[in-house]
């Protein structure tokens, strides 16, 4: 479904990205591993079209999307949840949902995904005519991801989604991702809490400062020395 | 006459001064919310619309449906050059520091007026304005003209629609969002350059009527005139908080009463002084305006 090649970006002179290579097959939850600036955001951003590629490709859905501009690439269904939520503080819990639509234009279809987001995150519904920035960052996240939801989008890009985030809220973060991925939305997670992405991925990928370094099963990463050292806290 | 008499008098001129003040300055508000540029050239826009808006009216000659025409011309000719300043001029520079776009800007004012002067069918010379036949109501004591009656309604009316277009429809949800977070919109599929020009449209439509109101009212049309009203409608902008609607009309809405009251109880000469000192009070209490936000610089 999506295919990153040899993936160079530089931020001036710093070379971010290092041939990043990686794939991800269609109802797959993949997930990006990494310590704090080792490229996954910028990642991200390279395969939705807002970091410019010095080298490179991304194909998506059979077709290279390399250089299309950002609004155009989440036509064809692929969505990011960017880091740190990135709400419209200035817009209501409700127009922030309708942006999330923005792409559509069937708009019987975007009532019921309405009612589909505020069923599944009934905080949302209470809050709706609130504005974005008055929630809580539990609820910002929900937000940002029925925002995204909001798109239809075939495949997810969700960066740090548990990031300050308290620990039950993680949880249920996660349990909404699985969820996600169940209904048929394929998932590439980026994360720093290495033990619970590796616990719903079904495979993984190890960034360090701008290289993969590993791949495989997440459950086999999960077990491996010495990832278990570097991620998983011995 | 009384002094409330004069009072309400002085008020009233600066009721309909001050929603031209206020057209203009939803322009520069809106512009700087969404790009963060202080669009120096709004003020020529201004000119420009008014000039349109000459032209129409004298081949047509002075009627209602003459000036409806004009309006309709003026602000078709004045979105047009708004997209395009901000496409060739504007664009360009997007990433670059802030003052490289302020010097561009600066630039760009002064090709227009510039510009204008040596246009042969435009030209140096001030001309007169074609006005309607001017008629007076009196309310008691105080007199209210035909002019200003259609300077007021056709202000409010148009910042209805500003309001409307900006709080209820989805291209103005879109410009909220935009002049929130650019990047997190394209990844919400917003057109941002789209929506950048939409903006720049929507605030030259302003200023051509403004132009033309503004021509009405004090009946002439000349390359520089665009410079003291755009100026004043800058400093209403920055008053009312630089990149709040409301703000925006409230601040024009207050510099023209404040500056026909000094006018007609303390000086002329002193009523642009007058204006600049009660910035600078308001921007020592309230850096960020009469309703302007704290807003975090995004990192
Ligand atoms: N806008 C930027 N300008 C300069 N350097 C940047 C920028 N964004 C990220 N970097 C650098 O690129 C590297 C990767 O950053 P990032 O992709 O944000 O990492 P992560 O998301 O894994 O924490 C870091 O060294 C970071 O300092
Ligand atoms: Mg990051």
């Amino acid at each position: 479904m999506l295919e990153v090649k040899n993936l160079n970006v530089f931020y001036g002179n710093i070379h971010a990205l290092f041939d990043v290579s990686f794939k991800v097959e269609d109802g797959e939850i993949i997930t990006l591993i990494g310590a704090n600036g080792s490229g996954k955001t910028t990642t991200l951003h390279s395969i939705s079209g807002i970091v410019p590629l010095k080298s490179g490709n991304v194909v998506y859905d059979d077709a290279d999307i390399t250089g299309i501009e950002p609004h155009k690439i989440v036509l064809g269904g692929l969505v990011q949840v960017p880091e740190g939520r990135r709400i419209f503080a200035n817009l209501t819990v409700q127009e922030n949902l309708e942006m999330g639509a923005y792409t559509r234009t069937d708009a019987s279809e975007i009532k019921r995904d309405y009612d589909v987001v505020f069923t599944n995150f009934p905080r949302l519904k209470e809050r709706r005519k609130q504005q974005g920035g008055t929630l809580s960052g539990g609820e910002q996240q929900m937000l940002a991801i029925g925002r995204a939801l909001m798109s239809r989008p075939k495949l997810l890009l969700l960066d740090e989604p548990s990031m300050g985030l308290a620990p039950v809220l993680v949880d249920e973060i996660f349990e909404i991702i699985q969820q996600i991925n169940k209904n048929g939305v394929t998932i590439l997670l980026v994360e720093q809490n290495a033990y619970k992405a590796l616990s719903i991925a079904d495979r993984a990928y190890i960034l360090e400062t701008g290289r993969i370094t590993m791949t495989g099963n997440a459950a086999d990463l999960k077990n491996n020395e010495s990832v278990k050292k570097a991620y998983l806290g011995g | 006459m009384s002094f409330f008499g004069q009072l309400a008098q002085q008020t009233i001129n600066g009721l309909a001064l001050g929603s031209i003040y206020a057209l203009i300055a939803l322009g520069y508000t809106m512009v700087y919310g969404i790009v963060k540029l202080i669009n120096f050239a709004h003020g020529d826009i201004l000119m420009i619309g008014a000039f349109v808006g000459y032209f129409v009216l004298m081949s047509m000659g002075m009627s209602w449906y003459a000036l409806l025409i004009a309006f309709a011309v003026s602000m078709v000719v004045c979105a047009i050059m708004g997209i395009v300043i901000e496409r060739f001029a504007y664009r360009p520079l997007r990433d670059a520091p802030r003052i490289n776009a302020l010097i561009t800007a600066i630039a760009v004012s002064l090709i227009l007026e510039n510009g204008a002067r040596v246009i042969p069918f435009m030209g140096p010379n001030p001309r007169e304005y074609p006005v309607l036949k001017n008629a007076t109501f009196s309310l008691g004591s105080i007199e209210i003209s035909n002019i200003q009656i259609i300077v007021i309604v056709v202000s409010v009316a148009l910042m209805i629609v500003l309001n409307y277009i900006v709080n209820s429809t989805k291209i103005g949800k879109a410009m909220r969002a935009v002049s929130f977070d650019m990047k997190a919109s394209a990844l919400m599929g917003i057109n941002v350059n789209f929506v950048i020009s939409f903006t720049f449209a929507l605030g030259s439509v302003l200023a051509a009527s403004a132009g033309i109101l503004f021509s009405s009212a004090y009946p002439q049309v000349e390359p520089y005139m665009g410079i003291m009203p755009g100026l004043k409608a800058f400093i209403a902008a920055v008053f009312g908080g630089i990149g709040s609607i409301p703000g925006a009309m409230f601040g024009g809405v207050i510099l023209g009463i404040a500056e026909t009251l000094t006018k007609g109880f303390i000086s002329s000469q002193l009523s642009d002084a007058v204006v600049f000192g009660i910035l600078i009070i308001v921007l020592s209490v309230k850096p960020t305006g009469l309703m302007g936000k704290n807003v975090r610089e995004k990192v």
